[in-house]
């Protein structure tokens, strides 16, 4: 499990956005620093919420707005937060925005936060949105911020929809709740094992092989 | 970094505050919306198990046309004064049974409002991880399911959770609750892919979720046989017409006390 953190020194104050240094923030943990297949992190949910496209969608969106929301919020005040405390601010911080997010769905899109409020617990304690605070955040301007925690929560939510498509795929044989084989007119009476935990490791597991071997990545 | 304590303590108080306050603005400003939400959704629920609600049905208009709704006891009395609509079932289901307070829904005939096509029931329970709750659509005879709704909080996306779809609730449409005179409710079976279209009592199970249909079958036996005595009156007639007199009447006692264990 690798813990490394790209501590990106303070940029200038002229450096853009999208500069080339802050474009890697984001295009890194898509691949070779992934949450979920290299640095292992998120690991809980993606078991959790993947058993089908819908759920883990709505997952990975939540996750990537409160990670950026407070990822720009702890960034905004790095220096200010007393250091001893620091966890409890950022825990706080993260509790208040994915409640917030909750209350919000809840009001104007029932319907989706049925889905998602099993999951909102998920999010406040998901190891992501701590590591990237307590690491990145902590160091950093707004603006690398927002770009690392952009990359960090597309990576985790790339992950978590490719491994709902397999599990819903074999696991009920549907998309998004669509019947594939049923509109192709073929049988097919669902693996339950897919369905289980232990299916998403095995998916979870088969996506870190072929990622490895395409990129060459090795532990340690 | 080094701060002082009074600095830290002050920090995290100002911190509590602020936070304490945006969620209490979220959850006043949002709580309208939010309960309407909640009440619109249990309406659709209700007239779900009759009738087929889609994007276009206009489900305050239908309620208001087709829904008749009180409140009883246990002993199948109406209760006075009380709007069903305020009934929260959850916390009925935590006092003894016989205590509760049981709404009913009354679903009238379109062409002659005295005429009661459907009577729904609202039912209660707990699934393997968290609360299910539902509704049971019973037919003239009071004893025919038309329909059934199932809701849950927390059951397993893909296992358990497919109690909420279509797919598994139009299982329980046609079957009886009751085996001659004794009520029985509708059992779903360990297993899937099982045909029970011959057992009025037996639906197939969901494969991976035996302990949410666990939950199920004691949540619709429980709940059923606290409507016992509601629905021997209905059936003799007397009930709905007379409701409003809350109409006193000697009914036998045996089914109280049936769910009370499950209460806990």
């Amino acid at each position: 499990m690798s813990t490394e953190v790209a501590e990106v020194k303070e940029v200038k104050k002229s450096e853009p956005l999208f500069s080339k240094k802050n474009r890697k923030l984001v295009s890194n943990p898509l691949d070779i620093d992934n949450p979920i297949t290299v640095q292992v992190l998120g690991i809980c949910s993606a078991l959790a919420v993947t058993t089908q496209m819908k759920p883990a969608f709505t997952m990975a969106v939540s996750l990537v707005v409160v990670l950026i929301a407070s990822s720009m919020v702890i960034s905004a005040l790095r220096n200010t937060i007393p250091s001893r405390i620091r966890i409890v601010v950022q825990l706080a911080v993260i509790a208040t925005f994915v409640i917030l997010v909750d209350q919000v769905l809840k009001a104007f899109v029932y319907d989706i936060s049925k889905q998602l409020s099993v999951f909102v617990g998920l999010i406040i304690t998901n190891c992501i949105v701590m590591g990237r605070l307590e690491a990145f955040s902590m160091g950093n301007k707004i603006g690398p911020s927002f770009m690392d925690a952009l990359g960090n929560g597309l990576g985790y939510g790339i992950i978590l929809m490719i491994v709902a498509f397999f599990r819903e795929l074999l696991g009920s044989g549907a998309l998004f709740g669509f019947k594939i084989f049923d509109a192709v007119g073929l049988t097919y009476p669902g693996n339950g094992l897919m369905l289980l935990p232990a299916g998403a490791c095995i998916v979870v597991g088969v996506i870190i092989w072929v990622q490895r071997s395409l990129n060459g990545y090795r532990e340690g | 970094m080094r701060q002082s304590n009074l600095y830290i303590v002050l920090y995290a108080a100002a911190l509590t505050v602020v936070c304490g306050g945006l969620l209490a603005l979220a959850s006043e400003g949002l709580k309208d919306r939010q309960q309407a939400n909640i009440a619109l959704e249990q309406k659709k629920n209700i007239l779900g198990t009759v009738m087929v609600v889609d994007k276009n049905t206009n489900v305050e208009e239908e309620y208001a046309k087709k829904v008749k709704s009180f409140v009883i006891d246990s002993k199948g009395n109406v209760i006075e004064g009380v709007n069903a609509a305020d009934v929260v079932v959850l916390a009925e289901y935590k006092k003894p049974a016989d205590q509760r307070m049981l709404p009913v829904y009354e679903i009238r005939s379109e062409s002659n409002p005295d005429k009661i096509d459907f009577v729904v029931l609202p039912v209660f329970g707990f699934g393997l991880w968290d609360n299910i709750w539902g509704f049971v659509a019973l037919q003239e005879d009071m004893n025919t399911i038309q329909g059934v709704s199932f809701q849950h909080k927390a059951e397993t996306p893909g296992l358990g959770a497919r109690i909420d779809s279509k797919d598994i609730q139009d299982r329980y449409k046609g079957k009886s609750i009751y085996d001659g005179a004794t009520l029985v409710a509708v059992t779903m079976m360990k297993g899937e892919g099982v045909d029970y279209s011959d057992d009025l009592h037996k639906v197939d199970g969901m494969s991976g979720a035996t302990l949410t249909a666990k939950g199920v079958n004691t949540m619709l036996s429980g709940y059923l046989s606290l409507y016992e005595n509601y629905l021997k009156k209905v059936k003799a007639g007397s009930a709905s017409a007379k409701a409003e007199e809350a109409v006193e009447e000697p009914v036998a006692e045996e089914t109280e006390t049936e769910s009370s264990d499950e209460t806990k």
